[in-house]
């Protein structure tokens, strides 16, 4: 057991655990922030997406040590009030059903656009591909990148 | 709490007679629902209307003896606030499919609300008021909820109605609804709903009640936005997994590799000494191990020393079970369907067409894996569940824990995808078994993914031999098919389980001499409900060997199904409407090919036009079209997302879906060797919805079967090359 501090969503937290205990873990079923899901467990579906330093990591794979000191957001930090442009395309496209491996859509497509700020079908394939999606939601969530962007690109204007 | 049960006549009202004649079919539906069904209002103080009616979903078998809900227990589908607030109790479960939305949907246009002020829960499980069977099946939402929704949603606006007639003293024609208020014809003055709700309340439950001409919707056929959409946005949504209680303890459970194994020998010790676990004990499922969080009972488990009594069946495999269907099909068969003489036919047939088709196991692989949370006290045991079957998850329950049903509350959860699998109730036995051990603490099972991957209940693998002959036209006069397949969830007439034959038995084609066996070839690989069930292989079946024989007597193998659908319009109508919107017969790019395929399951007809090309050996699937004619549609975005959803999980399957078996056990274990559909591998989609007022179909399961044969269709078409076993990933294209 070691006793870990690090960020969550801006707020300081210490947790006392088995320095390899994923992220994940951590955040549920320590934390009690269930917005992050459990989907397979080896980094494959892309269901535990949360961002370290703003980059799109896979929690279910990240040690808790590994994160000792550093930034974690969380859906549940994106936004206060479902603002965030992901969250607003998300939104007015309707785009989950099952809504399980939607927090990890949101959380890889928001750190795909803090990136690139109008991102092609292609760029969008090649970060998304490993967001599995069983309800079909992808062209959707295709559709709802784009609109962020504009979204996005709407606020930076004003 | 005062409480007013309401045996409704059957007398025909007078006002009905006036109304048009769409109207009037409508009542006349409705008022068979009520001769059958009881209606209840429930007095319950400041709290405001609330209204329901007991309907359980197998109605005619339910209330055929005159039977029916014994109780008075209070009840409600609407409930309205003094506030104004809406809430509707749905008794459908929320996988992803929206009848949160679209029964809400429903009976707020009856009910005349606004739609601004309505929210949804899901009900308890409660027999005595919504039904024997509380389920979430065979895409049966709508279909068996349309007309029961259309009622209450009417009543409950016809109680407000009278009320504000009461209130100002003047006969309930003055008055007419807008959105939530309450108007006087006479001066225009308006009230909420919320302002007589509890007068309403008050009132007798009126019978017969009107329904809207379905030309002044303003709610159905509109793409209201689903009610759970922001939920799901935030992460605030309490999927099953996401049940947190004071106190809860963690576990997981070690199963069987091979299906049906015991426990020969269990070693805890070193399970036990990791940090975190506090117990380890045997349940029906195999070996719990119970921890402070998930981690450390996953890491306990990996301690285990467990040997298993495998029996006989560690020594089957994939090869094992495809010779024993094959040899199946060499004895006698149960007889699903016989029109004509098929075996004569095919005997002076001009011409004979043979061919073998096979389809593997397949896993659900819901995004959200197995579990549930229970706990257990002296008397009485409450469960959270992400289940499609609610009353029978109640009754496992009880039955472990030998109590009364009533002693165990079900909390249904949000579902993180279901497709059939979440149909078992095995995951909300493993709770309640663990819980019953530690009374007082609540425990939440975790299935890990490859749990859920090797401890399915499998799409059923099958094998079929089929035959066919055309007459000097071409066109087909006999077809004969031979299916070996698993049987479940029982066998039934002649020995036919009827899950193994499905599409086959209900195919529209014009066919004069039709046969089908049933070969029962069970295995130890447990099977169940799978999206779309038996339609999901023999529609691959069907639907591809229906291309052959337009390929053997060169025939465009759309116009060769239009023949055979002459007395079919609305499969007719879907199909000519798919061939139309994806161009069929029009030039396409180099090197694409377009195939064909046609349903008729759950109450819909669908048919749709995958394009595809071949490069170097390479598929990529471009485009699908997809038609459907479903009836009178309610949201017609939710329809759309799934049709969409339906195809993409059966385009999945169709490309890479295989569970194989060796030694007893699967060999899958997650999405690195069981892929399913990914973004760069999603194709363009079309969905065209033909206007229709008939009964609402079902469409969760409705796009799925006909995937797979568009695309193997399509890949004949660009390759020359058949497709007679999926998944189409094991196929050399090159």
């Amino acid at each position: 057991m070691a006793s870990i501090k690090f960020n969550v969503n801006g707020k300081s937290q210490t947790v006392d655990a088995s320095p390899e205990m994923p992220l994940l873990w951590v955040l549920r079923d320590v934390l009690g922030m269930t917005g992050t899901k459990y989907g397979c467990g080896l980094a494959l579906c892309g269901a535990c997406t949360v961002h370290l330093e703003g980059n799109a990591i896979r929690s279910c794979q990240t040690a808790i040590e590994k994160v000792a000191g550093k930034n974690i957001t969380t859906i549940e930090g994106l936004s206060a009030d479902a603002s965030h442009p992901v969250q607003q395309a998300w939104i007015e496209l309707d785009v989950p059903q099952c809504g399980y491996c939607q927090s990890g859509q949101i959380m890889t497509a928001s750190a795909l656009l803090a990136k690139n700020s109008k991102p092609s079908d292609a760029d969008i394939d090649e970060v998304m591909r490993g967001n599995i999606c069983r309800c079909g939601t992808y062209q959707s969530i295709r559709k709802a990148i784009h609109l962020a962007a504009q979204i996005k690109a709407k606020g930076a204007r004003a | 709490m005062s409480t007013t049960l309401i045996r409704p006549t059957t007398k025909p009202t007078k006002a009905k007679r006036t109304q048009t004649l769409e109207t009037q079919e409508m009542s006349n539906m409705i008022t068979n629902v009520s001769r059958r069904a009881f209606f209840q209002t429930i007095l319950a103080g400041a709290t405001g209307l609330a209204l329901g009616l007991a309907l359980p979903e197998k109605s005619d078998a339910q209330f055929g003896a005159g039977a029916g809900p014994a109780t008075n227990k209070p009840n409600a589908y609407i409930h309205i606030g003094a506030d104004d607030k809406v809430t509707f109790t749905i008794i459908k479960g929320e996988m992803g499919q929206g009848p949160l939305t679209s029964l809400s949907m429903i009976l707020a246009e009856e009910l005349d609300c606004d739609w601004k002020n309505v929210n949804a829960v899901f009900a308890p499980v409660d027999p005595s008021v919504y039904g024997a069977l509380q389920s979430v099946v065979g895409s049966m939402s709508i279909r068996t909820l349309w007309t029961p929704m259309r009622l209450i949603g009417a009543t409950g606006r016809a109680m407000l109605v009278e009320a504000a007639a009461q209130k100002w003293g003047v006969p309930a024609t003055q008055v007419r609804t807008d959105s939530g208020f309450l108007i006087n014809t006479a001066n225009n003055e308006r009230i909420s709903y919320g302002s007589v709700a509890e007068i309403a309340a008050k009132l007798p439950v009126p019978i017969n009640v009107a329904v809207k001409d379905p030309k002044n919707f303003r709610i159905v056929g509109t793409n209201v936005k689903r009610l759970d959409t922001v939920g799901k946005s935030t992460g605030r949504t309490q999927f099953g997994l996401d049940t947190r209680l004071p106190g809860m303890v963690y576990a997981v459970i070690e199963r069987p590799p091979v299906f049906g194994s015991k426990v020969a020998t269990l070693n805890a010790a070193k399970a036990k000494a990791v940090p975190g676990v506090k117990d380890v004990i045997q349940v029906s499922g195999g070996v719990a191990v119970i921890a402070d969080n998930t981690w450390n009972a996953l890491q306990g488990r990996k301690q285990l020393e467990i040997t298993w009594d495998e029996g006989a069946n560690g020594s089957v495999s994939t090869a094992s079970i495809s010779r024993m269907f094959e040899e199946k099909t060499q004895m006698p068969g149960a007889n699903a369907r016989k029109d004509g003489d098929a075996a004569a036919a095919l005997a002076s047939g001009a011409k004979r067409l043979d061919a073998i088709y096979q389809a593997p196991f397949l896993a659900h692989a819901p995004m959200e894996p197995m579990n549930c949370t229970a706990v257990v006290n002296a008397d009485s045991c409450e469960v959270w569940a992400p289940t499609q079957m609610q009353t029978p998850a109640r009754g496992g329950a009880a039955q472990i824990l030998g109590f009364a049903p009533e002693k165990v509350k079900i909390n249904s959860t949000f579902m993180g995808g279901g497709f059939g699998r979440r149909g078992r109730t095995d995951y909300v036995n493993d709770a309640v078994e663990v819980a019953k051990t530690m009374p007082g603490t609540p425990v939440k099972v975790t299935w890990s993914r490859e749990d859920d991957m090797q401890q399915d209940y499998y799409r059923p693998a099958s094998y079929v031999k089929m035959a066919a002959a055309l007459d000097a036209s071409g066109m087909p006069v006999a077809f004969d098919a031979k299916v070996a397949c698993p049987s479940f969830p029982n066998v039934g007439r002649n020995g036919v389980s009827s899950t193994a034959v499905e599409h086959f038995e209900q195919s529209l084609y014009e066919i004069p001499n039709f046969n089908v066996d049933y070969h029962r070839a069970d295995t130890h690989v447990p099977v169940s409900f799978w999206r779309s069930v038996g339609w999901s292989q023999n529609t691959f079946f069907f639907e591809s060997f229906i291309d052959e024989l337009a390929a053997a007597s060169g025939q465009d193998p759309v116009e060769m199904r239009r023949k055979m659908l002459a007395k079919s319009p609305r499969m007719l109508g879907v199909l000519n409407l798919a061939a139309e919107k994806a161009g069929w017969g029009k030039p396409l790019p180099k090197d694409h090919a377009q195939g064909f395929a046609i349903t008729n399951n759950i109450g819909s007809f669908t048919a749709q036009v995958a394009e595809v090309s071949v490069t170097n050996g390479k598929l990529k699937v471009h485009k699908i079209v997809i038609a459907t004619d479903c009836g009178h549609v309610v949201n017609p975005a939710i329809l759309s997302a799934q049709a969409i959803g339906g195809s993409v999980y059966g385009l999945a399957a169709a490309l890479k879906g295989n569970i194989t078996i060796d030694k007893g056990r699967v060999q899958q274990s997650n999405f690195n060797n069981y892929d399913v559909l990914r973004m760069d591998e999603m194709p363009e989609y079309e969905v065209h919805i033909v206007p229709s007022t008939e009964a609402p179909g079902g469409m969760g399961e409705a796009s799925t079967p006909g995937t797979a044969p568009a695309v193997a269709n399509a890949i004949f078409r660009a390759t020359g090359k058949r497709l007679r076993q999926l998944p189409i990933r094991n196929a050399n294209l090159a």
